[in-house]
């Protein structure tokens, strides 16, 4: 993607999330407030942020892979668990993909 | 107002803009893998400043996807700030349009999260403006450093990079599917099945697109209960 087509998108979503923004603090609550309304909302960060992971670890392009991301994220995924910090569970990730790189590369 | 509360109240806010600088390095670097430049990546943290948003963005930008998707998941994301200003609108009051204007800059998780916490409406509107302004000093200065440092690494860090990043999104997400989260169990189905969604589609469809059509999965978790409500 073109540098003017990557400020495109930058701006056009900066633009629309400020709107979501400035929508809550203006519109009438009710017009939010209806329980299916809320309750979308509550969950679209989950399905998100799920497939995010999943596409960043384990895809290139149209293809499926396996490579030291997926290493890095299961490392990530027991430092969550054992309670690590934010950025030992980030340090630890990367440390897990570097050396699959260099082992396999 | 008891001053404890207050300096409490201060330095909680002050915390929480440096715990959050960290994932600003972490976005920083991402924006730099997904072809961002140094001012886009500042820009974006800027002018969006609604982190999941903007991690959407990116990832999408990163795996190739369209400018299409790349907004419509920061916007899929950004829906829930609107839901948080609703929450804060009754507190924060604000007064004339530019007030308003301002204060919806920083409406995001964090200072939703420490201003209802706030034991009072002073001290809920002290933490909001707080908050939102250590956590905005913090996450553009360390998303320039994030982009500055990604733009020095050699092949190997670039491998590192590109594990940390599903490892970032992994941390955004954890906390939603734990005990103390509300529903944890349907948090999980959804989460699951957006990621199952994801996978599937990414041989059929442009890239990017999967991560948008994955919201689908926001239909696992059924239909509103009324306690949910309450």
């Amino acid at each position: 993607m073109s540098s003017g087509a990557l400020w495109a998108v930058v701006l056009a979503g900066s633009l629309g999330c400020y709107l979501l923004k400035l929508a809550g603090l203006s519109v009438p609550a009710a017009w939010v407030e209806r329980p299916w309304v809320t309750r979308v909302v509550e969950f679209v960060p989950a399905a998100l942020l799920a497939a995010l992971v999943a596409v960043q670890a384990a895809t290139s392009g149209p293809d499926l892979v396996v490579d030291g991301r997926l290493v890095g994220l299961a490392v990530a995924a027991v430092a969550l668990a054992l309670r690590a910090p934010f950025i030992v569970v980030l340090v630890l990730a990367g440390a897990a993909g570097a050396l699959v790189h260099v082992l396999t590369g | 107002m008891p001053s404890s509360a207050r300096t409490a109240t201060l330095r909680d806010a002050v915390g929480l803009g440096v715990a959050v600088g960290l994932y600003g390095v972490a976005f920083g670097a991402a924006a730099a893998g997904a072809g961002l430049d140094t001012w886009q990546a500042v820009a974006t943290s800027a002018l969006m400043f609604t982190g999941a948003s903007q991690f959407a963005m990116i990832g999408v930008l990163g795996a190739g996807g369209g400018a299409f998707s790349a907004v419509g998941s920061a916007l899929l994301l950004g829906t829930r700030n609107t839901v948080y200003g609703v929450r804060l609108a009754p507190m924060l009051a604000p007064r004339g349009w530019l007030r308003r204007a301002g204060a919806a800059h920083w409406v995001i998780d964090e200072t939703t999260a420490m201003a209802v916490a706030a034991p009072d409406r002073e001290l809920g509107r002290l933490a909001f403006w707080v908050t939102g302004a250590t956590i905005y000093l913090g996450w553009n200065v360390t998303t320039l450093v994030g982009s500055l440092g990604a733009a020095a690494l050699g092949e190997t860090a670039q491998a590192a990079l590109d594990a940390v990043v599903p490892a970032a999104f992994l941390a955004l997400l954890w906390p939603r599917l734990q005990g103390s989260a509300r529903e944890p169990g349907v948090q999980r189905r959804v989460a699951l099945g957006g990621a199952v969604i994801a996978l599937a589609l990414t041989p059929f469809v442009p890239a990017g697109v999967q991560v948008v059509l994955a919201v689908v999965a926001v239909a696992l978790a059924g239909r509103p209960r009324r306690t949910a409500t309450a």
